[in-house]
């Protein structure tokens, strides 16, 4: 096993209050069923990380907690999620809403071509239309400071948003999903494309970013969940094989399809 | 099997730069054209315009003549067509891309645009007729003039803008989604500023085309001899109508005339092209 910080993982142990319970939550697309009766917490302000094969669910798994999963026409989902103890699958809910409270970031770094730094900043009010002028320049810095991005772009903030490297093109989209305000912060693989340094600066902020936020992360990358996260979830062909503390899980799996994993005898 | 020598790697350069002469030669056969047919009309025509020319009315002497009228009567045309056009044209293919992507209605719809793009423009002069002249009484107006020519080319507008909405990665529009936005909010912010180059050139095509159509024009009642400045309402004339008309006569010096009406209007064509081509790079270099 790799060296990981310890620092933070003192109050890891104890378990926090659940932000997020799945239950028994099925999906997939058309006849194709991708997810199979997954009942999991998510614990309020700690990483969770998702770790599995290609093709396990990871990705469908969290693009079901903001209900982007839906968006795809011949999407199939059942089960629940409650976000606070409310169903997000309830009539009532408006994906819409929701998905300012569950923020996302991409596992290809997807800022707005057409925008600058500080507009791809606040994309998300100017399109909700909750943008106020006089506030604009506050917002633009806290997010830019909170995704570590600010130092680099204080003096080009008016530059396209596509003239960045793709570690901070990935770090504007972080900002871009912080200025709304989520309380939940979902990443689907979000240094997948990105080289070793840019990833430990990403790793970095999720380390500053637990203490605000509650992490979803999915990772095709152990390491990096060892690295970052306080909880971690196996995901095998659309089954949750285990759920535990990150510590646990990585140094004594319960179930054998992880320790398999985990040692790198297949995926 | 013998390895590849020397030899045979020289015959595949042959072959290469044959290919490449024989590609040159297919550029240069239509510009050669398009050069002598220019350089015919500009030799025929250029001497014939002057301001007089342009600021002046139809007349029955050939030295006098004036494409004034024609010259108003085309730029309310593509102007009109275009304001019409445009807006219908984009707001379908948002239609189409965005909303009814997937619908088996959304397939038939396409056929048929595809096949309206094909459909003589006679007939749309006759549908124009019927429908813009008569049945909602504008007469033989600009104004039913460029319903008609709307109508003509509007399959363009609705092609080009749909390919332009289709090259927009799908990452943006989940990256919209994913902070909260509707549906409308991410076209309307994040898509169609991304397709505007792409819904640009279509209106470049569209407004060329209308520009240069005479046959509907002639249905619709679009008249030859005009001694006034046309406005919206009343009788009017266009450029490729005058041209048709000067070309018919049989004395020579309407000819010269008809030659600096074509020269008038391809500069009045390449004005607005680059005028568009301008706006496009613009913003496609705000893209990137």
């Amino acid at each position: 096993m790799p060296a990981k910080p310890q620092a933070h993982r003192a109050s890891a142990a104890e378990t926090a209050p659940k932000k997020i319970d799945v239950k028994d939550l099925s999906a997939g697309f058309g006849d194709k069923t991708v997810l199979r009766s997954i009942s999991m917490p998510i614990e309020d302000k700690r990483v969770t990380a998702i770790i599995g094969p290609s093709g396990c669910g990871k990705s469908t798994f969290i693009r079901c907690l903001n209900r982007m999963h839906e968006l795809s026409p011949i999407a199939r989902i059942s089960g629940k999620i409650l976000l606070d103890g409310r169903d997000i699958y309830d009539k009532g809910v408006d994906p819409v809403l929701l998905r300012r409270r569950v923020g996302m970031v991409f596992q290809k770094p997807n800022p707005f071509p057409t925008m600058s730094i500080r507009d791809n900043v606040v994309a998300g009010l100017r399109l909700t239309g909750s943008l106020r002028r006089s506030t604009t320049d506050q917002v633009v810095e806290k997010a830019l400071v909170q995704a570590a991005l600010w130092d680099e772009v204080k003096d080009r903030m008016s530059d396209p948003g596509g003239s960045l490297s793709g570690g901070q093109q990935q770090r504007l989209c972080i900002a871009r999903a912080l200025a709304v305000d989520p309380e939940v912060l979902l990443m689907d693989e979000p240094c997948s494309a990105l080289d070793p340094i840019a990833t430990a600066r990403i790793e970095d902020l999720l380390h500053v970013l637990r203490n605000d936020y509650t992490i979803v992360i999915v990772t095709h990358n152990m390491q990096q969940a060892t690295r970052v996260s306080d909880r971690t979830a196996f995901f095998l062909t659309g089954d949750l094989v285990e759920m535990g503390s990150t510590d646990d899980l990585f140094t004594s799996p319960r179930d054998p399809r992880t320790e398999d994993y985990i040692t790198g005898k297949f995926g | 099997m013998r390895a590849p020598g020397p030899v045979d790697r020289r015959r595949g350069k042959v072959g290469e730069r044959l290919f490449v002469w024989l590609c040159l030669a297919c550029v240069l056969v239509p510009l050669a054209m398009l050069g002598v047919l220019l350089g015919d009309v500009i030799v025929d025509g250029a001497g014939r315009i002057d301001w007089a020319f342009i600021r002046g009315f139809p007349s029955r002497r050939a030295s006098v003549a004036g494409i004034w009228p024609a010259l108003v009567g085309s730029i309310y045309l593509i102007g009109l067509t275009a304001m019409m056009a445009v807006p219908i044209g984009v707001g379908a293919a948002v239609y189409l891309e965005e909303y009814g992507r997937r619908s088996k209605v959304a397939g038939f719809i396409e056929v048929n645009i595809a096949n309206l793009a094909g459909v003589p423009s006679v007939i749309y002069g006759l549908l124009g007729l019927e429908v813009f002249v008569r049945v909602f009484g504008f007469g033989s107006t600009i104004l039913a003039g460029s319903c008609t020519l709307a109508l003509l080319v509007l399959p363009i507008v609705i092609m080009a803008s749909r390919e332009a909405l289709r090259t927009v990665p799908d990452s943006l529009r989940e990256g919209a989604y994913a902070l909260g936005a509707t549906r409308w909010q991410t076209i309307r912010q994040v898509v169609l500023p991304s397709a505007l180059p792409g819904i640009l050139t279509g209106a470049i095509l569209a407004v060329a085309r209308a520009l240069g159509e005479t046959a509907p024009l002639i249905v619709v009642g679009a008249v030859v001899f005009i001694t006034f400045s046309p406005d919206l309402h009343s009788q009017y004339t266009a450029l490729p109508i005058q041209i048709f008309n000067w070309v018919s006569m049989p004395q020579k010096a309407f000819l010269e005339n008809a030659a600096a009406a074509i020269v008038v209007l391809m500069v009045v064509l390449l004005l607005l092209n680059s005028v568009a081509i301008v706006l496009r790079n613009k913003y496609q270099k705000r893209n990137y």
